[in-house]
């Protein structure tokens, strides 16, 4: 192969992925250890990369304790009821107890956020959110972060994490390949944080010709924080919780704003609330702990936003869809009106272009909604990712193991996406556990920890052959049938995500089949899957740009299968609206209140699943206050 | 589709490749101009468009829902720290918009953190991150613990 091998050694810190958890790895990292080299991969280019490459209007959590409203606890208690008991309280309380700090230095760098001319304090949006002028947020963070890091290797494409062969179950850096030059790239380090993002597109989205990219989270989303960790045997937890999203039809805009800020509803094509109508039934079905109307309407506690899609879910499938988003009232307001579409603009300018494109004025119509495929992610409103230690001085044993953010796997480090159990930390929330990663990857360093650690060539030389074996198996085949995409030797990362996708709608609960499966589907859905993981040593790229999508396929199968054990593991319905077990349509909290932890030994393949104590650090009451709906 | 190239205004300068996050936007090695490689991984994101120093990129909706003769068209500056929107519907009714993208000149705002006083063994010790915790409340109070909220760890189920 004529690439070049390029090897960046001493690495004290290296961070896969800068998106808005890598950034604030970076970011933090250098103050904690000011002496250490910190080396930033990346897959884009980190001015513009990740989920909020287009930018964000909303920055949706932070606390506001400078301004008296809201104390951890209460954060706590929120993403707690909207995913029905089950998060790492210790994590949340403890991202919670920073992110104030966090967007504090945001505001300082430039960052333009919005203020109540009333009392001074940060717009809100809703209770979490405030408002910001987010088109350039991805820029600002990425100066920090340029401003910390020894080196940026944008473009590269991490495939695996190296392993220390003096010590099993520690980690010693990663490899992966420029994604332009197709270099290969080593990178040994004594820690990595990786926070590559969670995953899109491994559900068969709604469109599926040209518009097939514009689904939710970015198509670049392809889940490789999962399948970094979960090939390096690290114990992921929640991955059978999925999000199903409401959205603008399409255009995927977010309706958090139009909710929250512009104070909009939804209504079927009756013109009718719909909602209330399922709560008995749903009410039987998960139990008043999770859904209380009238707690909700006297207190703060939200009603979860998994069975507000059910409400959703249930009404069209009566034949009383569509829904709609009643804008029409809030947009004959100028200022109203304007939030509305600079909404998009700096965040979804996708459902903008639509909207002009179909003539759509939500002054004068009323939208239409629809639920999303499913996505799995762990910092937006579901909590799928790694196991990791919490902070020494909030987790019970069971959830700590010495370095906060660390994964069970030694010197492997977490944050955005990557960690599991920590709903509702969105961007803000990212860049604290990156933060927060930092902080405790440096201590471990100087603990000593990371001492001894031994890579091999053998190790590197076996890794770059098999980053590279789809270029390889394309150089062979090619020429075996005259032309065209059709090989018997092969198939490509397109065709290979399009089986994937359909595999995982017909069999673990996509669109297409109202987000329902059971046992039996879910166990034809795994052995598809393996014969597909068979494919995948036959897949074959054109150039290294096909590399990449090679790549990217084979983390998000991975990351689908997590999703599968998982799914079939909890024999229960927990979040309906986002997925249902047919063969065990209820909630069941006597046997189900824990939350799940799998392994895949890297060695055979092989899963051990299990069930963690789900601990509350929190109680249930709260002051009475405005009844308020939770943001998707 | 959904991004394309002016061909006329293009100049091969690459900075939409450079920038774009789903590694489409490449250069045609006959003609130098950029072109969107791979149109249905493309977010619509705009992040090239807004990078192109000739305007030359524009962004049609996708081909599956969106009727033609539509535009949404960006220009972002920032010198002056801000976008400028301007949307026309296929109708011919135009929206313009102009937002901030910046409070602070790009490149000077941020500290170097090689250069701030390193942390002293209790701060490394203790729960807290840069600059806390005066910026948590922008005062002196203390980081939030447990005990202070008077809360004990549960298991189980109670509310
Ligand atoms: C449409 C949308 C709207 C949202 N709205 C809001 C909002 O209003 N407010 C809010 O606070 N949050 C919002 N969020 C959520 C927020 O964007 C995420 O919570 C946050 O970006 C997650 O951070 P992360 O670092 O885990 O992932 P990301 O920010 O996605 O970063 C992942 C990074 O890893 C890189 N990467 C991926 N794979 C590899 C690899 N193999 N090798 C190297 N690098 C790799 C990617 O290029 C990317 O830079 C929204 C998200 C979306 C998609
Ligand atoms: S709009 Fe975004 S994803 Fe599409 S080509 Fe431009 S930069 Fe790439
Ligand atoms: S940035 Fe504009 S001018 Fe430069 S290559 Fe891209 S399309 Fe052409």
């Amino acid at each position: 192969m004529a690439y070049k091998t390029i090897v960046e050694d001493n690495i004290d810190i290296l961070v896969c992925g800068a998106g808005l958890g890598g950034t604030g790895a970076a970011w933090e990292a250098r103050f904690w250890g000011q002496d250490k080299k910190v080396v930033i991969a990346e897959k884009a280019n980190i001015d513009r990369s990740g989920a909020v490459a287009q930018g964000l209007y909303a920055i949706n959590c932070y606390m506001g304790t400078r301004w008296g409203e809201n104390n951890p606890e209460d954060h706590v208690r929120y993403a707690r009821i909207d995913l029905m008991g089950m998060v790492r309280e210790d994590l949340l309380f403890d991202m919670a107890r920073h992110v104030d700090s966090t967007v504090h230095q945001f505001e300082e760098w430039g960052l333009p956020l919005m203020r109540d001319p009333k009392t001074g304090a940060y717009q809100r949006e809703g209770r979490w959110q405030i408002m910001i002028h987010g088109e350039s947020y991805k820029p600002i963070v990425a100066e920090a972060a340029k401003k910390s890091a020894d080196t940026i290797y944008n473009r590269i494409c991490v495939t695996h994490l190296l392993m220390d062969e003096s010590k099993e179950n520690r980690v010693a850096g990663a490899v992966g390949f420029n994604v332009r030059t197709g270099n290969y790239h080593v990178f040994k380090s004594k820690t990595v944080i990786v926070a590559a993002g969670g995953a899109s597109m491994i559900f068969k989205p709604r469109s599926v010709g040209e518009g097939a990219g514009r689904v939710w989270y970015a198509p670049w989303s392809s889940g490789s924080a999962y399948g970094l960790l979960i090939n390096a045997g690290a114990k992921m937890t929640q991955m059978e919780n999925r999000i199903v999203l409401a959205r603008f039809k399409d255009g995927y805009g977010p309706v958090g704003a139009y909710f929250l800020h512009l104070k909009t509803r939804t209504q079927n094509c009756n013109g009718e609330e719909y909602e209330s109508k399922w709560w008995p039934q749903l009410q039987e079905m998960v139990g008043k702990e999770y859904l209380d109307p009238e707690a909700s309407h006297r207190t703060h506690r939200p009603i979860p936003t998994c069975l507000r899609n059910h409400a959703f879910l249930n009404e069209v499938n009566a034949g009383r869809g569509p829904i709609h988003m009643v804008t029409m009232e809030a947009f004959q307001d100028p200022h109203l009106e304007e939030v509305g579409w600079e909404n998009f603009l700096g965040m979804t300018v996708g459902q903008a272009v639509l909207w002009a494109a179909t003539d759509v004025d939500p002054k004068n119509e009323n939208p239409e909604l629809t639920t999303s495929e499913p996505y799995v992610m762990g910092s937006h409103a579901t909590g799928c990712g790694a196991w990791c230690s919490g902070p020494e001085d909030v987790s019970p044993p069971e959830y700590f193991w010495g370095y906060n953010r660390m994964t069970s796997v030694e010197g492997l480090f977490g944050a955005g996406d990557a960690v599991g159990g920590t709903p509702h930390a969105f961007s803000s929330g990212s860049f604290t556990e990156g933060r927060l990663a930092a902080k405790a990857a440096c201590k471990y360093i100087d603990d000593g920890k990371a001492d001894g650690i031994r890579v091999s060539d053998s190790q590197i030389n076996k890794r770059k052959e098999e980053i590279y074996k789809p270029l390889e198996h394309y150089k062979i085949y090619r020429n075996e049938v005259v032309a065209g995409s059709v090989n018997p030797n092969y198939i490509n990362p397109r065709q290979g995500l399009d089986r994937l996708q359909k595999l995982m709608d017909e069999y673990c609960g996509g669109v297409t089949v109202s987000y329902m499966t059971n046992e039996k589907l879910l166990n034809i859905g795994l052995k598809k899957m393996h014969i597909l993981e068979e494919d995948l040593d036959k897949l074959a790229a054109e150039d290294i740009h096909e590399l990449l999508r090679a790549w990217e396929l084979k983390h998000r199968v991975r990351t689908a299968e997590s999703v599968f054990h998982h799914t079939l593991f909890r024999k229960e319905t927990r979040w309906p609206g986002y997925y249902y077990r047919g063969d065990y349509m209820k909630l069941d909290d006597k046997n189900w209140h824990h939350l799940t932890v799998s392994r895949r030994d890297p060695k055979t393949g092989e899963y051990t699943m299990e069930k963690a104590p789900c601990y509350h650090l929190v109680d249930k009451d709260e002051a009475p206050a405005e009844p308020e709906k939770a943001e998707a | 589709m959904p991004t394309f190239v002016y061909m006329t205004r293009c100049d091969g300068c690459g900075y939409c490749v450079d920038i774009c996050p789903s590694d489409i936007m490449h250069i045609d090695e006959t003609t130098r101009r950029a072109y969107n490689i791979e149109p249905n991984m493309c977010w619509e994101c705009y992040s090239c468009v807004k990078a192109c120093p000739h305007h030359a990129i524009d962004v049609r909706g996708y081909a599956d829902f969106a009727p033609l003769g539509h535009s949404v068209r960006v220009d972002r500056d920032e010198e002056r720290g801000t976008i400028a929107w301007k949307i026309k519907f296929r109708d011919g009714r135009e929206k313009n918009f102009l937002s901030p993208i910046t409070t602070k000149p790009w490149g000077k705002h941020i500290p170097q953190l090689a250069d701030v006083p390193a942390p002293d063994q209790s701060m490394r010790d203790s729960q807290l991150l840069f600059n806390e915790p005066k910026y948590i409340r922008m005062d002196e109070g203390d980081l939030h613990t447990l005990e202070a909220a008077g809360l004990k760890l549960k298991e189980g189920v109670y509310y």
